[in-house]
């Protein structure tokens, strides 16, 4: 019972990573950059959630959608400002760039929260679900987090597919300059990218802190890389690759956690990126289609 | 309907074109032939604002194109057919003509010149839900066509359309040109396959690094000596 348990836990902390990994695999695949200020975004995200409810006081409803319109703005001023004057700089200035934005963030949020941790409070209110006499429990959390990251998954993947500006991101992620002979905008298209991807950090925000409640100016670091990791592991660029990516990199974790060392389960996160790139560099999903001439 | 004038481009410090000038009128099929490197590329690059030029003008209609967003241009009646092809490997063919419409609203008309691309071109219809990445060079020049006369240009541009393909599937190609041609839309063409070229053209011009050496109705290059040395191989 407790495997299953776990197991069901590291499906949620997955699905987190999930939703943060859409994020990196969509600026990845339309913009060709690694936007290591991702992260960052969601412990943006928990502050502005914990200022609006402990420090002014307002529903937690607002809080979440004022967190996820700040976010998204963050998103697309990040790269307005950052990132779009480099789009013919090499990949090599972008990714300075883009952790110089990372520690910007961290330092900026040092500055006005202070060094010492916040207590986030849970905002999910769903009560938690026991099953088979009391011996499994699942939390609130989880029972929210699962549904949503599916219902986010498909949402996102009718938008790609169905919608003109998501076909419009399919053609900028496969050829730029093809895109703009169809008459796409592709600086508008990016922002849009970019846009998604931050306002899917903030959800991500409200389903992590809401589990794991200390929020800290570096809270968003280490679930940025898990879910870079994610990203990388199920394909980078292939928003199914995400999915997947997230939800085993959730169950090892919680696994490894669970059953060999709580000191180790980074580790192992980690051992696995490195093997699943010397077996597939592509990773699971990521797929290298040949184009003949 | 299209007239460069004075055009100069830089690949940073070296100039690819020196003050070109020619002029594309309605309803006509001008050829740009040269060698490799001679700049034609370049200078439909220019044309559709894929670069930007460092002097001169490209008017179309009275309009001069620099002043525009190159995402702006085809929605004007410009469609370019990239050298190379440039589908978009992982879309279907379907989806991939469908981009070429993505300026245009009505869904009615879109349908309606959806047929017309099938129609003109049979094997894309077949192969309608297969991935562009998988069709063969001469079907995905064809879909690259096809997906340019989707957003119902004024005038294609297209760039090697030759490149690659059998003898056979190059004279497919330039029935098709022709017939785009008899339908209706200006055509200006460049090809290093030049007997093709002129074969089809009303008039063409003579690139060589970077600057118009020569032009003239396209049957009377034919018989131009030196074209014939240079270009024709007799």
């Amino acid at each position: 019972m407790s495997f299953i348990s776990y197991l069901i836990k590291g499906i949620s902390l997955g699905s987190v990573y999930s939703i943060i990994a859409l994020g990196y695999t969509m600026v990845y695949g339309i913009a060709k950059m690694l936007n290591f200020a991702h992260g960052d975004v969601i412990m943006v995200g928990g502050y502005v959630i914990f200022t609006v409810m402990s420090m002014i006081g307002l529903n937690p409803f607002v809080a979440v959608l004022l967190s996820i319109i700040l976010c998204t703005l963050l998103g697309i001023t990040i790269e307005r400002v950052a990132y779009k004057p480099l789009r013919s700089a090499s990949s090599l200035a972008v990714l300075i760039t883009a952790i110089g934005v990372s520690y910007l963030l961290q330092n900026l949020a040092l500055l006005i929260f202070g060094a010492d941790t916040k207590s986030f409070t849970s905002i999910i209110a769903v009560p938690a679900l026991k099953l088979a006499d009391g011996r499994l429990t699942i939390s609130g959390e989880t029972l929210v987090t699962i549904p949503l990251c599916i219902l986010i998954m498909v949402l996102l993947t009718v938008f790609v597919k169905r919608s003109k500006t998501g076909r419009s991101m399919q053609a900028v992620s496969e050829d730029k300059a093809a895109a703009v002979l169809m008459g796409i905008n592709v600086n508008k298209t990016i922002a849009i990218t970019f846009a998604i991807g931050s306002s899917l950090a903030a959800v991500a925000s409200v389903l992590m802190f809401s589990a794991y409640p200390s929020l800290t100016s570096t809270s968003g670091s280490m679930p940025g890389i898990k879910a870079f990791v994610a990203a990388v592991f199920g394909g980078i660029g292939s928003i199914p690759g995400a999915m997947l990516g997230g939800i085993l990199l959730g169950v090892i974790e919680i696994l490894g956690r669970a059953y060999i060392s709580s000191q180790l389960a980074d580790a192992i996160v980690f051992l696995i990126l490195i093997i699943v790139l010397l077996v597939k560099p592509t990773g699971i999903l990521g797929k290298k289609i040949q184009e003949k001439v | 309907m299209l007239e460069v004038k004075n055009l100069q481009v830089y690949y940073g410090v070296i100039q690819a074109i020196k003050d070109v000038s020619f002029t594309v009128n309605e309803g006509e099929v001008i050829a740009l032939i040269g060698a490799n490197g001679a700049g034609k590329t370049t200078i439909l690059h220019t044309i559709t604002g894929l670069i930007a030029a460092k002097g001169g003008e490209v008017l179309y209609e009275g309009v001069d194109l620099q002043k525009i967003p190159a995402h702006k241009i085809v929605g004007m009646g410009i469609a370019h057919v990239p050298e190379g092809r440039h589908v978009f490997a992982q879309l279907s063919v379907y989806e991939n003509l469908l981009m070429g419409a993505f300026t245009r609203k009505n869904k009615a008309e879109i349908e309606e010149s959806l047929e017309s691309v099938y129609k003109r071109f049979p094997r894309l219809k077949e192969r309608k839900n297969q991935l562009a990445g998988t069709l063969s060079g001469g079907e995905q020049q064809m879909l690259a066509m096809g997906r340019a006369l989707m957003s119902k240009p004024k005038i294609i541009l297209m760039d090697e359309p030759s490149m690659g393909l059998s003898p056979i599937l190059v004279g497919e190609i330039f029935d098709i040109i022709q017939s785009i041609s008899k339908s209706g839309t200006t055509v200006l063409l460049v090809e290093q396959n030049a007997k093709k070229a002129l074969s089809i053209a009303d008039r063409a011009y003579v690139l060589e690094t970077g600057k118009i050496v020569l032009t003239d109705d396209a049957k009377k290059l034919m018989d131009n000596e030196s074209v014939k040395k240079a270009y024709l191989g007799e």
